[in-house]
């Protein structure tokens, strides 16, 4: 996680993933897969091609295929139209998949967040699950 | 403050459910949490002073709804968000080891 520039934000997640890049690229770009890991759309592999992301939570992501190089490089872009401007979100998704000798090395990097972003409401929902869950630990511990 | 607010898990339930539902009286959040109206008017109170939640006046009806700004200081959203993709990689994994079968 960095912050590259005082205009834009990055979110860079890392993981080592105990399986080929090739088995890995299908759960990256299989509908039916995708949906199994990250939400439900009617993504295709294809440079220009527009698509959504539902989130179980009610928000649509609108998202069009920037870059494709089969079991290396995914990208999209990764945006949501509110009405209020301050909950606008334009952001551009990358994975990158190295092989490595034990599988292969997963980088995602979310970036093109704008700080007055940073409170997104649907970014929030997004992260409700987890953030309560680390919040139910730590608040937990104090009652 | 914050935490301490929330460290109660009545209250905590009250919150989450302001957040993930939108506004809502008081009456439909005792119906679904398990204690008093006094009891929920009671936290309302104590999450109203600590900025989490708003009320709303509407006839006899009082609407409170979350105010997710109060949370600010507990939530980056570069670290929001880079604790979405980590929990999203996980079921990638769990994905990729059914893929196997």
């Amino acid at each position: 996680m960095t912050t590259t520039a005082t205009e834009t934000l990055s979110v860079i997640v890392e993981r080592e993933i105990p399986y080929p890049p090739e088995k890995l690229w299908r759960a990256l770009t299989q509908p039916h897969l995708i949906e199994e890991w990250l939400m439900k759309n009617d993504f295709k592999p294809v440079v220009g091609h527009s698509f959504n992301l539902r989130g179980d939570w009610g928000g649509v992501l609108d998202c069009e295929v920037l870059a494709v190089e089969p079991n290396k490089t995914l990208s999209y872009t990764w945006n949501f139209a509110h009405d209020d401007a301050a909950y606008n979100l334009k952001s551009v998704v990358t994975f990158t998949l190295t092989p490595t000798s034990t599988g292969t090395r997963l980088r995602m990097e979310q970036s093109g967040f704008r700080p007055d972003q940073k409170q997104a409401f649907h970014g929030a929902k997004a992260g409700w699950q987890k953030f309560f869950a680390d919040l139910e630990r730590v608040a937990g511990g104090l009652s | 403050m914050l935490f301490r607010t929330l460290a109660d898990p009545t209250r905590r339930a009250i919150f989450e459910r302001l957040c993930r539902d939108g506004e809502q009286t008081v009456g439909t959040l005792t119906a679904q949490a398990g204690v008093s109206q006094p009891a929920v008017s009671k936290h309302l109170g104590v999450l109203k002073q600590a900025g989490l939640v708003r009320d709303r006046h509407e006839g006899r009806q009082t609407h409170y709804s979350a105010q997710l700004g109060a949370l600010a200081p507990l939530i980056d959203w570069t670290s929001q968000m880079a604790g979405f993709w980590q929990s999203r990689f996980d079921h990638l994994e769990d994905l990729l080891k059914r893929m196997d079968q």
